[in-house]
């Protein structure tokens, strides 16, 4: 295969019956689900502390962030761990189970409304034959701003 | 070469230690001047100083360090006044001292343009005011110095500067002998360079070196061909030194012979008066000083191998990799624990209590590496704020109090400069001119404090001083006039918010710009570097009677002692620091005050904190009829958390959450429990009110 060096490759995870993608280099690793310790007053998307290898690592529901319904855990739900710039993060996703090349011809900007997602999240969507794959801002979804926001609100 | 490391290694340590120990001397010296065992003590570190820098070849370093002695030997002989003008040109030379020592530690040749101040601490020797010495600084006539004197030797041709001449001039009269040492190594010896350091080895035990041809560092760069010789001084006879050398292997032969240091044969000493009249003085005191120093001879010597012992240096990365190998050890043990006591199986308890024990002893010191005393940082103070007052023409006291609290080095590290920007700013704008401080019914020396405690999981830094405090109006005109608050902000501020602004950065409310707290670029800077040590600073200041700037730092990285607990179904872990007791009380014993939750513990009524519904803990359990309390403190207050049951008592590694989840409320950690989850350690400081 003919290596395009404009191509990248994106780990592609299921939420809500739409796909979307995260650059690889993004991604520490995807782990299953396991105990996930509280953290108390903190923001609703916030599930709390898991233990990787040694490491404390926050976890955080992108259903509850992206407001979507939350639903109970399945067998294929799983943690990506994600690390952007000093902050290492999980979100949990429904699936992720795919890993594609998308170059970056293939990107359009994000439409208006793109299912149920805020577009302020949205880097762009890329086609795939029939397949429409959302690629998220992953810095915008952890916008720590938001946080301190929230932490004067409760103050 | 290792082994010039590790001479250079050690002789940097031991030059900072003697430098450090010159300067607080010299300190201690200007409060009691006539304190001659002060004087003493200087000159003992200024004397080990001198052999150690001529043994590694540090000419301009010892020169300069045989000079100073000179002026603190007139001072012990009562031909030189001690007063501050003198003691400047002391410091000032102190100065070129640790310059050298540090341009050595960077790897330079130690070389320096000493000339000025040796010239100047010749005057105050040869008897003049030292404050017309300091003046007239500048006019300095070259004097031809002089260099290499021949000595007569035996075998090789043997220079001595004039310095290590009187170095061999002073053990003569302390009853040593001076040996020159040849030796030379078997043609086919292939390590040259480790068959000289074991030589060395041997003479230091000996007695000490003056000198070796060719130079320490050629000769371990084995930079010679077979044979070397070195100046010794020493007690051993010849017949002793000579078996002792040949009992290191691949050595032909050792000659020992002395070394005539017949003053009277030097060719040039008639053109130095300096040395001439270095002589008779010598000789005057020869005898009254000669049993004295021989004691501080064998001072310094059994000090020299006391630090030489305890210094072994270690690169902090790898205590860092020690200390992240022994968390995961914790972290297993806890599990071990759990498991042993799970099986109940007594052979197996036994060994992991054996094993909790050792790793136990094996923490406490994996700890105590890393940490060191604050004096580190707080040594170089007194210094700095001596000057500072003469340059300001203020009388400032400074006070010194828990210099041997220990922090994490790393963190040492970084709260030197945040330290000095305070320092420097009470001195400035705090304190007021002894004058004004007269007017206010002051005292006329105002005071700085400085200091350091442990408190909790925290250690903190105070910087005291009972100076004029922070001007509100005087921050306020000058925050509003640089836009940082608008006057209608102004208004409603509070005193607090207030101080904050002056670590606002451009700021300065200092009616002129001095050299010493520059101009306003500081505090700001103060503040940033504390924040990101994961501490925090604060102000309290009241006008007329002076400011404190608390400044907290955390333990970082670090295994505490917990008593875990749980809430509902949720693990949360106390640090025992805080905790003064646990107890199980009574609903009914349970009292209600301004409708808030109170208990009595031992005659004093203290709030109750409902863990559950300040961590809104789901609820999960039934409500008992008995309350599990932690009782915990901050400083004087006290409170009791509500908690549904004890676990016990744990060690644990502190981990943080990472760089996302910072500022969480009542939260100062987390911990990997035995069971691999993760508990939450709980700030009870910000549980108390």
């Amino acid at each position: 295969m003919p290596e395009n060096l404009q191509d990248d490759k994106f780990i592609v995870f299921q939420l809500n019956h739409e796909e979307y993608g995260i650059p690889v280099q993004q991604v520490g690793s995807i782990e299953r689900m396991q105990h996930i310790t509280r953290v108390p007053r903190t923001y609703n998307f916030m599930k709390g502390v898991i233990n990787l290898r040694g490491v404390v690592t926050p976890i955080i529901d992108l259903r509850t962030r992206f407001g979507l319904e939350e639903l109970p855990y399945t067998d294929s739900t799983r943690m990506i761990i994600v690390r952007i710039e000093d902050i290492e993060i999980g979100i949990i996703v429904d699936a992720a189970n795919d890993v594609i090349d998308i170059s970056e011809d293939m990107i359009e900007p994000a439409p208006e409304v793109v299912g149920t997602v805020d577009v302020e999240y949205i880097r762009g969507v890329a086609k795939q034959g029939n397949r429409l794959l959302v690629l998220l801002n992953l810095s915008k979804v952890l916008t720590v701003k938001e946080l301190n926001n929230l932490k004067a609100v409760e103050g | 070469m290792m082994e010039l490391n590790q001479y250079l290694e050690v002789f940097i340590e031991e030059s900072k230690e003697h430098l450090q120990t010159v300067n607080d001397s010299l300190l201690e010296l200007e409060n009691s001047p006539e304190d001659m065992t002060i004087v003493g003590e200087i000159f003992r570190s200024a004397h080990t100083l001198k052999g150690m820098a001529a043994t590694m070849g540090y000419q301009d370093l010892a020169n300069l360090t045989h000079k100073m002695e000179n002026v603190l030997d007139a001072v012990r002989n009562n031909k030189v006044v001690v007063d501050s003008d003198m003691l400047d040109i002391v410091f000032e030379s102190v100065d070129d001292l640790e310059a050298m020592v540090t341009d050595i530690a960077a790897g330079g040749s130690g070389e320096r343009n000493v000339e000025v101040i040796v010239e100047k601490l010749k005057r105050i020797e040869n008897g003049e005011k030292p404050a017309e010495v300091q003046q007239s600084g500048t006019a300095i006539k070259k004097q031809d110095q002089v260099k290499n004197q021949t000595v007569s030797a035996e075998n090789m041709e043997l220079t001595l500067n004039e310095f290590e001449q009187t170095v061999l001039q002073e053990s003569t009269e302390q009853g040593f002998m001076n040996y020159q040492i040849d030796v030379k190594l078997d043609n086919n010896c292939l390590l040259k360079g480790a068959r000289v350091f074991m030589v060395f080895e041997v003479i230091e035990d000996i007695g000490e070196v003056i000198k070796s041809i060719p130079p320490v560092e050629q000769l371990e760069e084995e930079n010679f061909d077979t044979s070397f010789s070195v100046v010794v001084i020493s007690k051993m006879d010849i017949e002793e030194i000579e078996r002792r050398i040949m009992n290191v292997s691949e050595v032909e032969s050792a000659h020992v012979s002395l070394v005539t240091n017949d003053t009277n044969q030097k060719p040039h000493s008639e053109a130095s008066p300096l040395s001439e009249q270095e002589l008779d003085k010598k000789e005057s005191k020869a005898p009254e000083v000669a049993s004295k120093s021989e004691k501080n001879e064998s001072n310094t010597q059994t000090q020299k191998a006391a630090t030489q012992s305890k210094t072994i240096r270690v690169n902090i990365e790898r205590l860092d990799v020690l200390m992240n190998l022994f968390e995961e050890l914790v972290i297993d043990r806890g599990r071990l624990e759990q498991i042993s006591n799970d099986l109940e199986h007594s052979e197996l308890q036994e060994t992991v209590e054996r094993m909790s024990r050792i790793s136990g002893d094996l923490q406490t010191i994996i700890l105590n590496m890393r940490m060191v005393p604050v004096e580190q940082v707080f040594n170089r103070f007194p210094r700095m704020v001596r000057q500072l007052t003469r340059d300001l023409q203020k009388k400032v006291n400074l006070q010194i109090i828990g210099a041997e609290t220990e922090l994490d080095r790393t963190v040492i590290d970084e709260i030197g400069d945040p330290l000095v920007h305070l320092i420097r700013n009470s001195l400035d704008h705090g304190i007021e001119m002894p004058e004004e401080r007269v007017e206010k019914g002051k005292p006329e020396e105002g005071t700085l404090q400085l200091k350091a405690y442990h408190s909790g999981n925290h250690v903190f830094i105070e910087v005291t001083d009972d100076g004029g405090g922070i001007n509100r109006k005087k921050v306020l005109k000058k925050a509003i006039e640089n836009g940082v608050v608008t006057q209608e902000q102004s208004e409603t501020m509070e005193d607090y918010q207030v101080a904050e602004l002056i670590m606002a950065s451009g700021f300065s409310t200092a009616d002129k710009i001095s050299d010493v707290s520059g101009r306003g670029v500081g505090l700001d800077v103060v503040k940033n570097t504390i924040e990101s040590l994961g501490g925090s600073i604060s102000i309290d200041s009241k006008q007329n009677e002076g400011t404190k700037f608390s400044i907290q730092l955390p333990l970082t990285l670090s295994i505490i002692s917990v008593m875990l607990v749980e809430v509902q179904n949720e693990k949360y872990a106390v640090p025992l620091s805080s905790i003064i007791e646990t107890a199980i009380v009574s609903k009914k014993d349970i009292m209600h005050a301004h409708n808030k939750l109170v208990m009595d513990f031992r005659g004093s009524v203290i709030p109750l904190v409902d863990l559950k519904s300040i961590l809104e803990v789901p609820e999960t359990l039934e409500e008992e009829e008995h309350y599990s309390v932690v009782i915990v403190r901050r400083g004087e207050k006290m409170a009791g958390l509500v908690v549904n049951s004890f676990i016990g008592q744990q060690e644990v590694v502190l981990k943080s959450l990472g760089n996302y989840l910072t500022n969480v409320f009542a939260i100062s950690g987390a911990t990997i429990l035995g069971d691999g989850q993760v508990a939450l350690i709980l700030d009870t400081n910000a549980l108390i009110k």
